[in-house]
């Protein structure tokens, strides 16, 4: 099995080609590893080396690429914008195991490598979910927490009687257990750059299918039968367990620093359904808030001008 | 003297130790937080009738690592099922973190798991019901690299698995799974005598009974194991 250690990284914006190219983005200036106890991340920076940094944490099943859009105009205004491809996706190593605690730890090992003090952070999605919970606990390293759509709420939970949930749950544990019988052998299927992205797209539908065709050199790789995307076999959509989504938007109110939630509107497939009511009561004290009418769960690849300046406005 | 038996777990190579031979319905042991399988038959299993093994949980025994951590019940569930796909249908028994694993894996794979027995043990609590204040737990891969040469578990595994949430409600779906699908009466007998949240909601379900371990092993022994 191939891991993506053992592949190209995706390429720095010197190094990109003619195959990377998508109206306003740009690949990140440079490429670095940081060790998470054994666990190589693979992070990327835009911007001046010398820049104040700002961390971005990409949402689950996605990688730090998908930012090529929102970091470089944040980068341009004086910052150094510092991402990672979290465990298992993207460029980083493949785990043995993965879990929320170990994506916290591995965001604060890449936090410890950008600077010794208090930074911005922003997240989406997971990401941002995970960017809550890093503020709540290292409120001294964390100075302004924008969180992207990444607030999921207790309405995500189908609402469906009890024996039909143990029903449910029974198959859901059975598929786990089963995918997790098969995953030592298992790889992604190959493809066309057009047939990856049309695979993205599937769980993507708002997304331009040329940014979609434009993230597949990023997050996949090729090989003598075609393109794979280079997340790890071995995760699988939608893990379960106990964690439930309020836990993450009970982290919301007890943050001290100034927040920005941006949430889109438009619910889609890859969102967590959170409305603005389930949202303002947890607002902590002069938070800002933003619904975007008309936009969808990926609110800084949809809106990255918007996005971008409402970041700026909130830590310039 | 155990044979073992090494299984994959997707990334993992898990310790199976077959303490004692035999014909029939394995018994399977769970070790608790930090333990690890023990080297002969403990006396509690003397009498069971069929084959003794004992599973060496990830990070612990002779079982492998994980490099950065990454440790849940769930992850440990699924060692188990590892195990089962090798030995068939058994009888859990599980101490501290291997009873509440136990639990898991009897509601998850009901027609494979004939009774479990839940014991005291280090690792029985968890982290309690609800999340607690967040922190970040971080060690190095030396000194994780270190504690295996000195044949100890995984500093990770001792730190993520007596923190992970453990909510009653959670506890007690799986053990719903159980009596629904295994087909018996009382698929979950409580020995333990310590309640954490977890164990005390599930001891109020039907199909779990409080009982002493060799009353269980006595109980689940005589039942027909399915072809």
């Amino acid at each position: 099995m191939l891991a993506p250690t053992e592949v190209p990284p995706a390429p720095t914006r010197s190094e990109a080609g003619e195959a990377t190219q998508y109206p306003g983005a740009r690949r990140p200036d440079r490429r670095r590893i940081v060790d998470s106890g054994g666990i190589r991340l693979c992070v990327w920076e835009w911007g001046d080396e010398d820049a104040p940094p700002i961390l971005f944490a990409h949402g689950g099943f996605d990688f730090a690429g998908t930012y090529d859009t929102l970091a470089p105009l944040v980068a341009d205004q004086g910052w150094r914008v510092v991402s990672w491809d979290q465990r298992g996706h993207g460029d980083s190593q493949h785990a043995h195991l993965y879990s929320w605690d170990a994506d916290l730890r591995d965001a604060a090992a890449v936090l410890d490598s950008a600077s010794d003090g208090a930074i911005p952070i922003l997240g989406h999605s997971k990401g941002g979910a995970l960017m809550l919970q890093l503020a709540d606990a290292l409120p001294h390293r964390v100075s302004h927490v924008i969180n992207l759509d990444g607030l999921p709420s207790a309405r995500s939970w189908p609402d469906v009687p009890d024996h039909h949930r143990t029903r449910l749950l029974n198959g859901e544990l059975a598929g786990w257990l089963d995918h997790r019988r098969k995953a030592a052998d298992k790889i992604r299927r190959p493809g066309t750059i057009e047939e990856l992205a049309e695979r993205r797209g599937r769980m993507n539908p708002r997304m331009d299918p040329a940014w979609l065709r434009y993230l597949v050199p990023i997050g996949a790789h090729e090989q003598a039968d075609g393109w794979r995307w280079k997340i790890d076999a071995s995760m699988r959509m939608g893990g379960f367990g106990p964690w439930r989504p309020e836990w993450s938007m009970s982290r919301l109110p007890s943050l001290g620093m100034p927040v920005l939630c941006v949430l889109g509107l438009d619910i889609e497939v890859m969102g967590w359904g959170t409305l603005p009511e389930d949202v303002i009561p947890n607002l902590p004290a002069g938070a800002r808030f933003v619904p975007l009418d008309g936009v969808g769960h990926f609110v800084h690849i949809e809106k990255p001008g918007v996005v971008a300046d409402l970041t700026l406005e909130l830590i310039s | 003297m155990s044979s073992v038996t090494l299984l994959t777990h997707v990334k993992v190579q898990l310790a199976l130790h077959e303490l004692r031979p035999g014909t029939g319905r394995p018994l399977l042991l769970l070790h608790g937080l930090g333990e690890h399988t023990a080297a002969e038959v403990p006396a509690f299993a003397a009498a069971w009738p069929g084959p003794v093994h004992g599973l060496d949980l990830t990070g612990h025994g002779a079982s492998s690592r994980a490099p950065g951590g990454g440790y849940t019940a769930e992850i440990l569930m699924a060692d188990v099922d590892a195990a089962l796909a090798h030995l068939g249908p058994v009888t859990v028994v599980g101490r501290g973190l291997g009873a509440y694993v136990a639990l898991l894996i009897a509601g998850a794979r009901p027609e494979l798991v004939i009774g479990a027995v839940l014991c005291d043990g280090p690792g029985l609590s968890g982290g309690g019901p609800a999340p607690h204040s967040p922190s970040v737990v971080a060690f190095t891969a030396e000194a994780v690299a270190e504690a295996e040469a000195q044949g100890l578990p995984d500093p990770f595994a001792l730190a993520e698995l007596a923190r992970d949430v453990r909510p009653g409600d959670y506890a007690t779906t799986y053990a719903r799974q159980a009596l629904q699908f295994s087909g018996l009466d009382a698929p979950i007998a409580i020995a333990a005598v310590v309640r954490p949240p977890w164990l005390e909601a599930v001891s109020a379900e039907p199909g779990v009974v409080a009982e002493p371990l060799a009353d269980a092993l006595h109980r689940y022994a005589a039942l027909p194991t399915p072809a």
